[in-house]
């Protein structure tokens, strides 16, 4: 299921407590296979997710990143989601500009009860990621002289 | 310079209502002019404008909150007091704004890469050009050629907000098409060049965070998340990993806000690009939400708020 012959990758998930999070528990407990790559960070909300987390977890080497909340209009916390929406739109249309992969980060949302979706957005991203292979870190492309 | 002479006058009535006023002087040479706070009528004939008046002076007024100030302000720089008036950094009735109509402003960076300026005996301006005297003898060159970046496609050579005008108002000059030139550029490679790129111009980075307190809009210079140990976003390495983090950083938490001043990329003291990152993101801005910073007082700041539906923003189908 995960990538190349078992070779993981990192991908690093942030997912909202009261959608995403529950969403990944009840494709958990319905016993939907799933890779395993995905490393889960519990957020209380996607409009907690700081864009610079998400550039963290690239340069801590994440090969991937996928934010998850809940539904617009859905939110827990009434409009999280919203702003997490414009920023997150802006940081990965921004991420490819600084030299990582389009595709590498995405945002989406998944609610509580859709454990299928969480199973089909967490294997397609993955396979997504495996398709693009390990991350490119600075200090590993052609212009540096290898200093991380 | 008949613009001196009307802000030597306007400076004069309001010298004494305000603590003190912000303009320019000549430097430590004939090239350099730095930032003068007048106090008394002796100050008012140290001011200088000419092209070497490059600094952004609304940088000091977010700390001079609470205190009546007057500032000189050229377009480009009224762009930022609107965006501190906009987030209620600064109140609109404790600054006297004297705006002055600004042709363009030199680049140093692009003389310095032209010539020795090492022992600069005298500057001057005329029809266009720039001449520079040196004991070698003397240079002599259009001024487009020495300019800033920003001016080649400035849109707004008049403050949009000013008590006193200096100068004709001047309409935009400067091809528009030109203002992302630099990010289209960029664009056009391939990401494993984009990375290449960013690694040969990022990797000079000293982190000396000039850029940041240069920054008008970088306003909690004292709480910065750079400097922060708890959460530790950066660490005290000084591999590139940590100096992309930086400049990430900083236009991320200027997303929406940068009005393109420039003063950036001017106080970096290894003449890095990097006003081409946070230029990225005004385009991805311009592109989302229609919007440009410092532009209307009245506006909020595009990630200050929301929409329920957003037709700019198209979500990926699963």
């Amino acid at each position: 299921m995960s990538g190349v012959e078992g070779k993981e990758l990192r991908v690093v998930g942030f997912l909202c407590n009261w959608c995403s999070y529950g969403g990944a528990d009840t494709a958990g407990v319905s016993r939907f296979k799933q890779p395993t790559d995905l490393r889960i960070i519990r957020v209380p909300c996607s409009g907690r997710v700081d864009p610079l987390l998400v550039v963290k977890a690239f340069m801590s080497g994440a090969d991937g990143v996928l934010v998850s909340g809940c539904h617009p209009r859905d939110c827990h916390y009434a409009e999280g989601n919203f702003y997490a929406r414009r920023r997150l739109e802006v940081l990965k249309r921004f991420l490819p500009f600084m030299g990582v992969e389009p595709g590498r980060f995405e945002y989406t949302w998944v609610s509580a009860s859709e454990g299928a979706r969480w199973q089909k957005v967490v294997t397609n991203f993955t396979e997504q990621i495996h398709n693009l292979g390990p991350l490119h870190h600075f200090g590993e492309g052609d212009g540096s002289g290898g200093d991380r | 310079m008949e613009a001196i002479g009307k802000l030597r006058e306007d400076i004069q009535k309001e010298l004494e209502d305000v603590e003190f006023i912000i303009g320019w002087e000549q430097g430590f040479d004939a090239l350099h002019a730095t930032p003068l706070f007048i106090r008394s009528q002796e100050d008012i004939d140290r001011l200088i404008w000419n092209p070497l008046c490059v600094h952004n002076l609304a940088s000091y007024l977010p700390q001079l909150k609470g205190r009546k100030v007057g500032v000189l302000l050229k377009g480009c720089d009224s762009r930022s007091v609107i965006q501190l008036l906009q987030e209620g950094l600064i109140q609109r009735e404790e600054i006297v704004i004297f705006g002055i109509s600004c042709p363009g402003v030199v680049d140093l960076s692009k003389i310095r890469a032209r010539m020795n300026v090492s022992q600069v005996k005298r500057v001057s301006f005329a029809e266009g050009n720039v001449t520079i005297e040196t004991p070698q003898g003397r240079e002599e060159f259009p001024l487009d050629e020495v300019l800033a970046t920003k001016c080649l496609s400035c849109q707004y050579p008049t403050p949009l907000i000013y008590d006193h005008l200096a100068g004709e108002a001047l309409s935009p000059q400067r091809p528009a098409d030109l203002l992302y030139k630099e990010v289209e550029e960029i664009e056009k490679l391939d990401v494993k060049e984009r990375l290449a790129h960013w690694e040969r111009e990022l990797n000079r980075c000293i982190r000396c965070y000039a850029c940041r307190n240069a920054c008008p809009l970088c306003v909690c210079q004292d709480y910065c998340a750079a400097d922060s140990r708890n959460p530790h976003w950066l660490s005290q390495r000084a591999g590139i990993g940590e100096k992309v983090m930086w400049h990430i950083m900083h236009a991320l938490h200027v997303a929406g806000r940068c009005t393109d001043c420039g003063e950036c990329e001017r106080a970096c003291p290894m003449d890095i690009p990097i006003q081409r990152i946070r230029k990225k993101i005004n385009k991805e801005i311009k592109a989302l939400f229609d919007y440009e910073a410092g532009v209307n007082t009245e506006d909020t700041p595009p990630l200050y708020t929301f929409q329920m539906e957003e037709s700019t923003i198209r979500e990926k189908d699963w």
